[in-house]
């Protein structure tokens, strides 16, 4: 009976399957998508950055095997026998050869349901949210204050400062370099060896002129020659020593600010400012996950625009007419005292039903072409309408014409389009 | 293995001063380790042979881990093991699961997985029921002797996926998952029922695998000649006649390796490595009741004897009572949780029966069992556990009381009858037939298709045909057609699947599917 050894293996990683489930959620990564984009329709505002539950038909994800089908001719044990008696005949069910099969135990994978459901975390649920989807022009940043560097790992190098050499890799070297250079008299130390061997057993001639013993003494002294040469080969030398070589690479601009402006005067109802919030929650998380700072400003306007806080910009409700362009020159006033472009990444979305006086629509695109289309990295604008466009609509489209890579607008209806909307204007262009 | 053991003296309960080693049901290490050593006092009263064991306590989450990798515990990657771990922690999250108490690992040394969350009488049971019950069987079967090196395996399967990642880096994960997948699909087909194929190991595969390399080159070449070499057309024609292989073979991934024209030399050793894992699997496959019962019968001999010694008090004999009468329980057939026989259970029955016969035979036993009854049971179910698998277990031991006692009766299904007809139930006339099909119920070639590679057209298409030979007209189930699209994939070339009943084809497959013939 041997002996027992008792481990502590709770600390040891957890996340073994970690690389398998991946590879499941990578080969299905379409049904997920598709649940995942289901799943955006049916959220409540507030719970869009969670987990969820994914189904995938059974059918799909199956790996097949030679098994028994139905039919032909089955005996079967099974316990528990009540009133049988040898000989009984029990009728078929209708209309099905039913009857299962009896052996085997059910399988763990719930073979013979018909869906295969599982969750997946918040982060996962972002990525496939997000998948395929890129900030456009995020390549304009200019690349300048120090802290946007960072230090990368790059392969080995034969210079360097002693806290970076890689001792195993420099030992490494030397073992090599000593091989190489001391094969050939090992070599030969190995013949000698052997022929003094071949020497020493042999029987020694009596005759002194013809005796070993002076080939021996030679062979001695050659093997005691190289072997103090290979000796003297360096432990380890200069140029065996590898130092770990760091090369610095600049990084984007990380931080980027997020500019929210709503219409909220009279013609925008609840259900409008809904559809709007969830635009705005999916832009916010989709830009969280490309920077690690995100400033989000909420301007709301009516005739006149106000900087607010998130719920007073979602849940307050103004009436009156509406003058867009108030909105525009406040974002300009905020851009320019606090969110300087050399340092900020800047993004706009705009959500309105459309409606404006229509004396100020050409003035919003004066502002928009001139003022602040040069200072952000994307403008996005969405009409929450099912009517017709009214003049400011226009007004935009001929920004777009000017501005194709910075500027995009659509047309929402009802809260199904709000995701596929968002997928249109954020999808990745070819380069 | 006929060595007598020596009997242990029991002692009543009522001799000995109880002196437990626990109350609480919390477990410590150090307590781990004094049960450990207990026990083993006790099954070496009962000469237990067993290799040497490595517990590892571990979380529910690692047990998760380890449960979606079909107990290796170390494997390579690939989804499904993936998809498994989903559908086991949703099940445990939603609790509508348990986890398994325990896995227990054929290798030397044996290893074997606690759970953390387990209570202390937990811990005592699986320790019993792994560490000494399924360690003595993986040591002393001879189907684990014969087909798994237990020594071997932790090796091998470290080697396995440095291979798998190595091949990953080189030619993709999607070109290396292809082939996976394809092999997992004819893994029950890669092993020869009756060859003894030599034991795995790591070393000897990393020696081997330039050798196979060039060797394997050389005989495919052979065998896909193309230049037709002149002579006679009548000895051509003769070899047209010939099938290749000239013997069915069973062992279809064996074959693919060895032949498929196409394959590249790294996508051979992927074959290979499943071929070798659904080896390690094979004894498994054969003696889960054997197995597992033996395991059950041990926790609940080793178990009292604890309690006979005084190591244990009442309250943990409920408790370790309590999960041994869950898992050992088996739902009548027109059960909601009916899911076939609870093999736990007919193996537990079997060896406690099998103790019984030696203790108490009865007039029937002797009848039965002349050599059994009133034997010496320790070295009848030893014996019993050494020289047999699931099959000729049952056809060898299981008697007419625990037929009676767990009331197994037979059901027939003939697709051509209107009825199902009761064959034959826990009776006298019963008794023999009803063995019979249990034991059937347990044989492997009756529970897969059997199928087998037939020929191969070598001077033509070089298509593969594969052949199934129905037992009692049972069909080959739906997913047929999707399996042969992997050997397809494997194969390279036309393959061919035909069910031949009594030299009729009942049935055929084909990938890529056949336009229909004209008339």
């Amino acid at each position: 009976m041997g002996m027992t050894h008792i481990v502590d293996r709770r600390l040891n990683g957890k996340n073994k399957s970690a690389v398998n489930r991946e590879r499941f959620l990578r080969r299905y990564r379409h049904h997920i998508k598709k649940a995942v984009a289901d799943a955006v329709q049916k959220r409540s505002i507030t719970d869009i950055e969670r987990g969820e539950s994914v189904s995938i038909p059974s059918r799909d994800i199956q790996e097949p095997i030679f098994h028994h089908g139905q039919g032909g001719k089955r005996e079967v044990v099974h316990p528990g026998n009540q009133e049988f008696v040898a000989g009984d005949e029990i009728p078929k069910p209708e209309g099905g050869g039913g009857g299962g099969s009896g052996s085997g135990q059910a399988s763990p994978d719930g073979e013979g349901m018909d869906e295969f459901a599982f969750q997946i975390t918040q982060d996962e649920f972002l990525d496939f949210l997000f998948d395929d989807l890129e900030l456009p022009n995020l390549a304009r940043k200019k690349l300048k204050d120090t802290e946007a560097f960072t230090y990368h790992r790059s392969g080995f190098t034969t210079h360097g400062i002693p806290a970076k050499l890689d001792v195993v890799r420099s030992l490494r070297g030397a073992h090599a370099r000593r091989l190489g250079l001391s094969g050939a008299r090992r070599r030969k130390i190995r013949e000698l060896e052997a022929q003094l061997a071949a020497l020493k057993e042999a029987p020694d001639d009596l005759d002194p002129a013809f005796s070993h013993a002076d080939q021996i003494e030679t062979l001695e002294a050659e093997i005691a020659r190289l072997k103090a040469n290979v000796r003297r080969i360096p432990f380890i030398d200069e140029i065996d020593l590898r130092y770990r070589q760091h090369v610095k690479k600049p990084r984007p601009a990380t931080s980027a600010v997020m500019f929210c402006l709503m219409d909220v005067s009279g013609s925008m109802t609840q259900t409008h400012k809904d559809i709007a919030k969830r635009f705005f929650i999916l832009l916010y998380l989709f830009l969280k996950k490309n920077y690690k700072k995100i400033d989000v400003v909420f301007i709301r306007h009516h005739t006149s625009a106000k900087e607010v806080d998130e719920e007073e910009f979602f849940y307050s409700r103004e009436t009156g007419g509406t003058i867009v362009s108030s909105a525009l020159k406040l974002m300009h006033k905020i851009i320019e005292s606090r969110y300087s472009p050399d340092e900020w990444n800047i993004y706009a979305a705009q959500a309105s039903d459309g409606d404006n006086w229509n004396d100020d629509s050409p003035i919003c695109g004066k502002i928009l072409a001139e003022r602040i289309i040069p200072l952000v990295q994307y403008y996005s604008y969405v009409e929450i309408t099912p009517q017709d466009h009214q003049m400011l609509w226009y007004e935009y489209e001929k920004i777009m014409e000017r501005f194709p890579q910075s500027f995009a607008m659509q047309q929402i209806a009802d809260p199904g389009e709000i995701y596929p909307v968002f997928r249109q204007l954020f999808e990745r262009k070819a380069a | 293995m006929t060595d007598t053991i020596e009997h242990p003296k029991l002692p009543n309960r009522e001799q000995v001063r109880p002196d437990p080693i626990s109350k609480g049901s919390e477990w410590t290490f150090d307590l781990i380790q004094t049960y450990d050593d207990e026990i083993a006092k006790c099954a070496e009263e009962f000469g237990l042979d067993t290799y040497p064991n490595q517990i590892e306590v571990i979380s529910a989450e690692q047990m998760m881990d380890a449960y979606s990798s079909v107990g290796m515990p170390v494997g390579y990657h690939h989804w499904s093991f993936g998809k498994q771990f989903l559908s086991t922690s949703k099940g445990y999250q939603r609790g509508q699961m348990g986890l398994a108490y325990e896995i227990v690992i054929n290798s030397d040394p044996c290893i074997a997985y606690l759970m953390e969350e387990n209570t202390l009488p937990m811990q005592a049971l699986v320790i019993a029921h792994a560490c000494y019950g399924h360690n003595s069987f993986f040591k002393g079967n001879y189907l684990f002797r014969t087909w798994t090196d237990a020594s071997a395996i932790i090796d091998y399967l470290v080697f396995a996926r440095n291979y798998v990642a190595e091949c990953e880096e080189r030619y993709g994960v999607e070109a290396v998952e292809e082939v996976l997948d394809s092999c997992h699909a004819l893994m029950n087909h890669g092993v020869d029922r009756y060859k003894r194929p030599p034991p795995i190991s790591a070393a000897e595969e990393r020696r081997r695998q330039k050798e196979r390399e060039e060797y394997l080159q050389r005989q495919l070449n052979d065998l896909w000649r193309t230049i037709p070499k002149m002579g006679d057309d009548d000895n051509e024609r003769e070899r047209r006649r010939q099938r290749y292989p000239s013997e069915p073979q069973e062992n279809i991934l064996y074959f693919i390796e060895k032949n498929a024209p196409l394959l590249e030399t790294w996508q051979r050793e992927i074959i290979r490595i499943v071929r070798k894992l659904g080896q390690y699997f094979y004894p498994q496959r054969q003696t889960q009741v054997m197995n597992e019962g033996w395991a059950s019968f041990w926790h609940y001999t080793l178990l009292h004897r604890m309690y006979e010694k005084g190591h244990v008090t009442d309250g943990f004999m409920l408790e370790f009572l309590q999960s041994h009468t869950a898992v050992t329980y088996q739902p009548p057939f027109n059960s909601p949780w009916y899911s076939g026989i609870n093999p736990y259970t007919l193996g537990f029955n079997i060896y406690s029966d099998l103790r019984r016969m030696c203790e108490n035979p009865t007039d029937e036993d002797r009848e039965w069992f002349p050599d059994i009854a009133g034997g010496d049971w320790l070295e009848t179910v030893h014996f019993a556990m050494r020289n047999f698998k699931d099959e000729s277990f049952i056809q060898q031991f299981l008697s007419p009381k625990v037929m009676r006692d767990m009331k197994f009766f037979s059901i027939e299904n003939d697709d051509q009858e209107d009825v199902y007809r009761v064959t034959a139930i826990h009776d006298d006339p019963g008794y023999r037939p009803l063995r019979e099909k249990l034991a059937r119920q347990y044989n492997l070639s009756y529970r897969e298709p059997n199928i087998q590679v037939w020929n191969v057209d070598v001077r033509g298409d070089r298509s593969l045909t594969l052949r199934h030979i129905p037992v009692d007209r049972v069909p080959l189930g739906d997913d047929a057609s999707e399996v042969l699209k992997h050997v397809h994939r494997l194969w390279g070339f036309d393959v061919h699947l035909e069910s031949v009943d009594e030299g009729t084809v009942v049935a055929e497959y084909h990938c890529p599917p056949q336009e229909l013939d004209d008339e």
